[in-house]
């Protein structure tokens, strides 16, 4: 079996599979209960300052789709509402019992010097493996003039990793919002204030759905409704994108990362860590079915691993990001069409009239004998693929590549590129 | 009926009778309609509406449903089918609907469409709003003869046109098989006048019972009161085992005995033999057969002539039977009927294919100890009524009225549908008959 041990910024877990900073890490009822079902660490809902913050009853939304539930999940939990000092003997209690699990704390206190030095040393007493600064959260605390209010600004994002670095000697994570409009700014602020790793996505800000009877949003709370954060299988592109946009870049200069955003199973890991995620951090899953997934996850990771050759981790970690280039980049020459296989074909004609009406008109609805048959005419097909996401049968619609014999060219190598032609005059 | 010491009434206990003959297939709920309707694919050119006969936009309805547009579903359905109702309880939607579904291709487990139908018209139904209007009145009057769903049928789509329409039945209600004729556990709770009652919500329909055409009223006359006639006669016999002993007390027309079933007030006090043979292969020798084991008879066995492929009752009604405690006996015929007046056993020959493919006895009997035997064995148009001159010009073939693709008969005022003309003798085929015939009526009193 693939050693699947976990190294992040020195935090050691003996798999990469955390809990994120959420109701499921609150206690230590429920991480002990994590750690049980074999959860490679935690990251500890955010503490903040006594006197503990009050929530709201009604506090989660959802996306269900199609009878998927939970497609998408919303909240508009605030940070930890015990105290601080009951916080933080769970947390010496559960990191004396578990010592080989990761136990990294996240914070969220008023972006003042002094509020900051004073907590990191009541975390650095318990043990913890490390702290996660929580600049994330978009709902509630950002009113405060905290979570995100913070980390859409990089240089309170730097001002503070900076502090936290001077008063502690334990590994700094920032945690990042998706709720800013290039996730590099955020990313690089944090590398130079010398943070050890980022962890990314925290929620997107959202509203789950609207009460079209009481005609507010959901969750409602006593006829009203406020934005959430949004988590869950629907967000993983979006976090994908901003874990790989920063495993590119040379500012971030190769910075850790704890991938985070609608990680499921452990597919969905291994295609965070390919694009360069250290550990994974899972929340939702975990909500919907419970913490026994972490079976699977490591189970079918590793067996995955051991399919694919890969020994450890860091046999596959960042694998995807040199493939991961910008439009400009890619080869203008590449072609596929798309095949039916007809002995799968249903005769849905959702491929027809998918390409028929919203697309190309390349595929053809024919009868013979009263029978359906659908078609793709190869000189139309300009190899979308939507015939094969739309199809219903997996591995029907195939898309096949053709043999031009032209050579890998870029758009800017494109004769057609207005911009060569102007140079070609 | 004659009650002997083996054949009587009250053999359960009412509650037995309740749970017998309430819904055989309880409806779907909200929760497992929406699990159900995301299982559609809302396929494109949908085989499944080219299977209805009345070419109800299935995966529309099936949306709708997963919406929560339950109204929308539902009118959708009824627009093209007014027995929209009726049909999701009895249309053999394994051999229509869901045998086209292409879900069966990939699992073998088509969509429940008929269950999903009936989800959205019940629901429906209980809003109690009546959705259709009339158009402006046209001054003109169409006969419709049978208030059976090919007749009721007609006659809607005459008064959604503008034309007031009398229908005429021989019987006291309207309804037609679906009140005398369907199983009594498909279509519990008076739902054949809850939706007669519906159909007749629109105006402008009138329903003479207790009139049958060539005893109380003559086509001829219909056609000079009248600006156009729709027969939906129905079938008007049943056929004959024509073997000895037929005649004998015991011995019933099974869809007779299935409409008494369907009008007794107490089923308790509905005398059923201990011991039951059933002639036929069809839906209806099924419904005979589940029928009288619910009503608490011992042994019941149904005798085809031919094997299990050949019986005209759907797989699913066989697995009905079987799963009902009936004893299905293939190949074999009943040679005649052994009793002193009343009927005591069916002596049966074994039958057998010879090499061309016709079938035979093969000369070994055996006999079957019967209380009841009841003849299922098809029924048939018989044009008697069509009495007077109007006969000599109201073509028949094979026993059945001749009708064009608009269901308009070799007279031009006269129309015709269902049972009585020829094609399935499906309830949805009915629908859609007089459906076709009013919107050709329309057009020819337009003209």
């Amino acid at each position: 079996m693939a050693d699947l041990r976990c190294d992040i910024a020195g935090v050691k877990s003996p798999n990469p599979f955390w809990l994120a900073s959420a109701p499921p890490t609150d206690k230590e009822y429920n991480v002990v209960r994590a750690f049980k079902a074999g959860w490679g660490g935690v990251v500890w809902k955010t503490l903040g300052e006594d006197p503990p913050i009050v929530n709201v009853t009604s506090r989660y939304g959802a996306m269900h789709y199609n009878g998927t539930r939970l497609a998408g999940f919303n909240n508009i939990e605030l940070i930890t509402d015990r105290p601080l000092e009951v916080n933080l003997r769970e947390i010496k209690q559960v990191k004396r019992d578990w010592p080989d699990r990761a136990v990294v704390v996240s914070l969220m206190v008023p972006c003042e010097e002094e509020n900051w030095r004073n907590i990191l040393a009541h975390v650095e007493d318990t043990g913890a493996d490390g702290v996660e600064l929580n600049f994330g959260c978009p709902h509630g605390m950002s009113e405060r003039g905290m979570g995100s209010a913070v980390g859409q600004v990089p240089e309170y994002i730097e001002m503070v990793t900076r502090w936290c670095k001077q008063y502690t000697r334990m590994p700094v994570f920032v945690k990042l919002t998706p709720n800013v409009t290039n996730i590099l700014a955020p990313a690089r602020a944090a590398q130079a204030g010398g943070a050890d790793a980022v962890s990314l996505i925290n929620t997107i800000n959202s509203i789950a759905s609207v009460d079209l009877d009481a005609m507010a949003p959901t969750p409602t709370v006593h006829g009203k409704g406020a934005h959430g954060g949004y988590c869950g299988p629907a967000v993983k592109p979006i976090a994908l994108c901003m874990v790989a946009e920063i495993a590119r870049d040379p500012q971030c200069n190769g910075i850790p990362i704890s991938g985070i955003g609608g990680i499921s199973t452990w597919r969905d890991a291994a295609e965070f860590i390919a694009l360069g995620a250290g550990s994974v951090q899972v929340c939702t899953a975990a909500m919907h079915k419970g913490f026994k997934i972490v079976d699977d996850m490591i189970d079918g990771l590793g067996n995955w691993m051991d399919g694919k050759g890969y020994a450890d981790l860091d046999a596959f970690r960042s694998a995807a990001v040199s493939n991961y280039v910008n439009w400009g980049e890619l080869d203008i020459n590449h072609e596929i069409v798309a095949s039916i296989d007809q002995d799968a074909c249903i005769k849905c004609g959702l491929c027809h009239i998918a390409c028929e009406d919203t697309s190309h008109q390349a595929i053809r609805a024919a009868r013979t004998n009263g029978d359906r048959r659908y078609e793709v005419i190869d000189a139309e097909c300009v190899g979308c693929n939507l015939c094969m996401h739309v199809c219903p049968v997996e591995g029907c619609i195939t898309m096949v590549e053709v043999d031009n014999g032209k050579p890998y060219m870029t758009w800017g190598e494109d004769p057609r590129n207005p911009a060569n032609m102007k140079a070609a005059e | 009926m004659a009650g002997g010491p083996q054949i009587a009434a009250g053999r359960l206990t009412g509650r037995q009778y309740e749970e017998n003959f309430d819904d055989i297939k309880p409806p779907l709920d909200r929760r497992r309609a929406l699990i159900e309707a995301s299982r559609c694919y809302f396929c494109y050119d949908a085989p499944c509406i080219e299977a209805c006969p009345t070419g109800i936009d299935i995966p529309s309805f099936i949306r709708k449903i997963s919406t929560d547009n339950v109204r929308g579903a539902a009118l959708d359905i009824l627009n093209p089918n007014i027995f929209g109702g009726m049909c999701a309880r009895v249309c053999p939607t394994e051999e229509l609907c869901e045998e086209a579904c292409v879900r069966n291709t990939q699992e073998e487990k088509p969509v429940h469409i008929g269950a999903l139908q009936r989800y959205a018209t019940d629901n429906f139904f209980e809003t109690g709003e009546q959705p259709f209007t009339r158009a402006p009145a046209t001054g003109k009057r169409v006969a419709a003869v049978g208030a059976g769903p090919a007749g009721l049928s007609c006659a809607h789509r005459c008064a959604t046109l503008g034309h007031d329409v009398t229908v005429f039945d021989a019987r006291d209600k309207a309804g037609g098989l679906n009140e005398y004729g369907i199983a009594a556990y498909k279509t519990p709770h008076n739902f054949a006048q809850t939706e007669v009652d519906f159909i007749m919500g629109i105006g402008g329909i009138t329903i003479e019972t207790g009139k049958k055409l060539g005893r109380d009223i003559a086509l001829a006359d219909l056609r000079s009161d009248y600006d156009a006639v729709f027969l939906g006669l129905g079938h008007t016999a049943v056929r004959e085992l024509s073997i000895d002993g037929e005649v004998m007390s015991g011995v019933h027309a099974a869809v007779d005995y299935i409409a008494e079933l369907r009008q007794a007030a107490d089923l308790a006090a509905l005398p059923v033999g201990r011991r039951i043979v059933v002639i036929g292969g069809g839906n209806t020798a099924i419904d005979i057969a589940v029928q009288t084991k619910r009503l608490g008879a011992e042994d019941v066995t149904l005798v085809y002539r031919r094997g299990p492929r050949e019986m005209g009752a759907t797989w699913h009604e066989q697995e009905i039977a079987q799963t009902n405690g009936v004893k299905i006996k293939h190949w074999a015929m009943p040679r005649r009927i052994l009793g002193n007046g009343s009927v005591e056993a069916v002596e049966c020959e074994y039958t057998q294919l010879d090499a061309s493919g016709r079938l035979s006895g093969t000369g070994d009997t055996f006999s079957l100890a019967a209380d009841q035997v009841f003849k299922a064995i098809g029924q048939m148009f018989v044009p008697d009524a069509l009495n007077g001159s109007a006969q000599e010009v109201l073509e028949i073939a094979n026993d059945r009225i001749v009708v064009n693709d608009d269901r308009q008969t070799s007279l031009p005022d006269v129309f015709a549908g269902g049972d009585c003309i020829a094609g399935t003798d499906l309830t949805v085929q009915a629908v859609e008959d007089g459906k076709v015939a009013a919107i050709a009526i329309d057009r020819l009193l337009r003209s």
